[in-house]
């Protein structure tokens, strides 16, 4: 009976397994985009050519159109990296870890938290392609025989790296797709036109509900789920340790790769808020991601959010406590140098905006929990830049200080993939079930009480 | 009715999920052999009712998988910094395990992650995009409200107008012949 008053929780309205599927689907399938989709659509494309002509004048001209220059030779690129891949950790993680733990409030956001996490893994895997100097030979990354007889550096964490992304991104679109498996046949079974009845047919792969394709994919998606949770925490501490495997002071730390993987949770679970909001607000999904959806996250983005907080302290106290004269300098220089408006505008977003989560008031409402969570996912940005720009801009040899300001194609290649995610993520609310039909079903049985 | 028809077997469809589990049981009760079902969800226990436990354990093709990738990629490091391109940096040993097993590891969870699609798919027989179901009507339904039990012709006990009389007194909603290729 507490599976039933669970499950009755998160699945509000008067519904049938007729009406769910039709809700979902017919926002795929109806005939004509909205025109606010249009519009959106229509900017997200603008923004997405901005990506394409500043990536086209990259590899045209070189990474010098970039900030960067001796000594920050890592600017926004890297910052970008990191901080989409950290907001595309938590998809999975989330789909993941709510299946493991037999959590019903999964249900309802996990599909699109997934597709977030595809958009954002594939953009984020793109900047440090970009960040090379000759990118045209980025595949020099894969081990395979050439002419050349040349292997790569099995030894740097950029090697490692690229096997973490490789298998990241891989892994969570086989997540991905193999939990809409079903729902793609609701839409090959739905679709009355012949172009989506061939679409929808094809990417259904002919699924047809049988009992026992039911329990294997049961199966599959709970040992997806257990191999995706640690997949996660080793992707983002192999992203840490770029950082950390160098002798950089303000990096060479081992508190990086668990700093960083907090970091990554909050950030996509703020990311998740900030899309789950608007999608319940257009598309009329309050039955199904409900207020008390969104204040389940917001209590896990607090306690991300306190686990970033620690993190903090003790970069502070590492510092102070290595008792290394130019480690704590760096220190010094973050909090109170020219970079001093970055270091508090990451404290303020990071630290200070989440604390409103503790009041259940701001937890339930939608609006407030929408601006908290924009807040820490432009924390999370200055965080990641900070970070990057200020050990930089200050190596061992006073001689070599210098600063970092940012030029025109920064700025647009962090609008321009901000456009690609919107382009990508406004094509799955068109083309793909935003959410999960099938285990909505089951949700629903479980509220009627049957199926004990 | 003509046997020649029902090549496939027979389709009947129930009221919801508790009565096609229900209906399974009977069919199992009543020494059918070659019966499927087909839901718009995973329904516990319906899969064991009618087939038993799985002979083929997903689980086990993962771990294969995961160890293929995972000891084929550590192989591939050790080939390349022991025999084929030795260097010596700074003395370290030419095996360093220690930087080598993080792409093992990566590895070693996307062999398993492969191997369990595509031997869950291979299992399933899917994709097949025609399937003689897909010639009746309603079964267009099994994917968002229909719940279904199908006997096939190929059962030793199936009889076209016992087997249809059996699913009626068992409270199908509807009972329709499936063709066959």
């Amino acid at each position: 009976m507490s599976d039933a008053s669970a499950a009755g929780r998160f699945l509000l309205g008067d519904h049938s397994d007729r009406s769910l599927t039709a809700k979902i689907a017919d926002i795929v399938l109806g005939r004509r985009p909205r025109r606010g989709w249009l519009a959106a659509f229509g900017a997200a494309a603008a923004f997405t050519v901005l990506f394409l002509t500043a990536t086209s004048y990259l590899f045209a001209t070189g990474v010098g159109i970039w900030g960067i220059s001796v000594p920050v030779v890592w600017g926004w690129a890297i910052t970008n990296y990191v901080w989409w891949i950290g907001i595309g950790m938590s998809g999975t993680f989330i789909s993941a870890a709510l299946l493991l733990s037999r959590q019903p409030w999964r249900t309802s956001i996990n599909r699109f938290a997934e597709a977030m996490t595809v958009f954002a893994v594939a953009i984020a895997g793109m900047f440090p392609i970009l960040h090379l100097g000759r990118p045209w030979f980025f595949y020099w990354l894969v081990p395979y025989p050439n002419i050349m007889n040349v292997w790569p550096q099995w030894r740097s964490a950029l090697e490692w790296d690229f096997f973490a992304i490789l298998a990241y991104l891989v892994v969570s679109i086989l997540f991905w797709y193999v939990g809409m498996l079903p729902d793609l046949a609701s839409l090959r079974d739905r679709a009355t036109s012949r172009r989506a009845q061939i679409f929808y047919g094809l990417l259904a792969l002919g699924w047809r509900g049988e009992a026992r394709h039911w329990q294997r994919h049961e199966t599959l998606s709970w040992l997806l789920s257990g191999l995706a949770v640690p997949l996660v925490f080793s992707v983002h501490s192999m992203v840490a340790m770029d950082f950390c495997e160098g002798i950089t002071r303000g990096w060479h730390s081992t508190i990086f790769a668990p700093f960083f993987v907090a970091g990554a949770l909050f950030s996509g679970f703020a990311c998740v808020l900030a899309l789950a909001i608007p999608l319940r607000a257009i598309y009329g999904l309050h039955d199904l991601i409900t207020i008390r959806h969104l204040e389940n996250v917001a209590k896990v983005l607090l306690a991300a959010g306190l686990v970033v907080d620690y993190s903090y302290l003790m970069d502070v106290f590492t510092s102070y406590y290595s008792g290394d004269r130019f480690d704590t300098y760096v220190t010094f220089w973050r909090i109170a140098g020219s970079y001093w408006p970055l270091y508090w505008g990451t404290i303020v977003c990071n630290a200070l905006a989440p604390q409103a989560l503790w009041f259940a008031a701001v937890r339930r409402s939608p609006a407030a929990l929408f601006f908290v969570s924009v807040v820490i996912i432009i924390g999370m940005w200055l965080e990641r830049f900070m970070l990057i720009v200020t050990s930089l801009s200050r190596t061992f040899l006073p001689s070599e200080w210098g600063m970092f300001y940012p030029t025109f194609w920064d700025w647009a290649h962090l609008a321009g993939s901000l456009g690609l995610f919107a382009f990508m993520f406004l094509l799955f609310l068109r083309l793909l079930p935003m959410v999960a039909i099938g285990e909505l079903r089951g949700l629903l049985r479980a509220r009627s009480g049957s199926g004990s | 009715m003509s046997s020649e028809s029902v090549r496939y077997g027979l389709l009947a469809e129930f009221g919801s999920g508790d009565r096609l589990i229900r209906a399974a049981r009977e069919a199992v009760a009543a020494g059918y052999t070659q019966v499927e079902a087909y839901a718009p969800l995973h329904l516990e226990g319906l899969s064991e009712t009618l087939h038993g436990s799985p002979r083929i354990r997903i689980a086990l093709l993962m771990l294969l998988g995961a160890i293929t990738l995972g000891v084929a990629t550590y192989a591939v490091q050790y080939y390349a910094a022991v025999f084929d391109y030795p260097i010596n940096v700074g003395g370290r040993p030419l095996d360093s395990w220690p930087a080598f097993i993080p792409p093992a590891v990566e590895m070693t969870l996307l062999g398993a992650a492969l191997a369990g699609v595509i031997g869950t798919l291979l299992l399933d027989g899917l994709p097949r995009f025609h399937h003689p179901l897909f010639d009746v009507p309603r079964f267009a339904h099994a994917s968002s409200d229909g719940f279904f039990l199908c006997i096939r012709a190929g059962d030793p006990r199936f009889e076209p107008k016992a087997t249809r009389r059996f699913l009626s007194g068992i409270d199908a909603l509807e009972v329709s012949e499936v063709a066959g290729e």
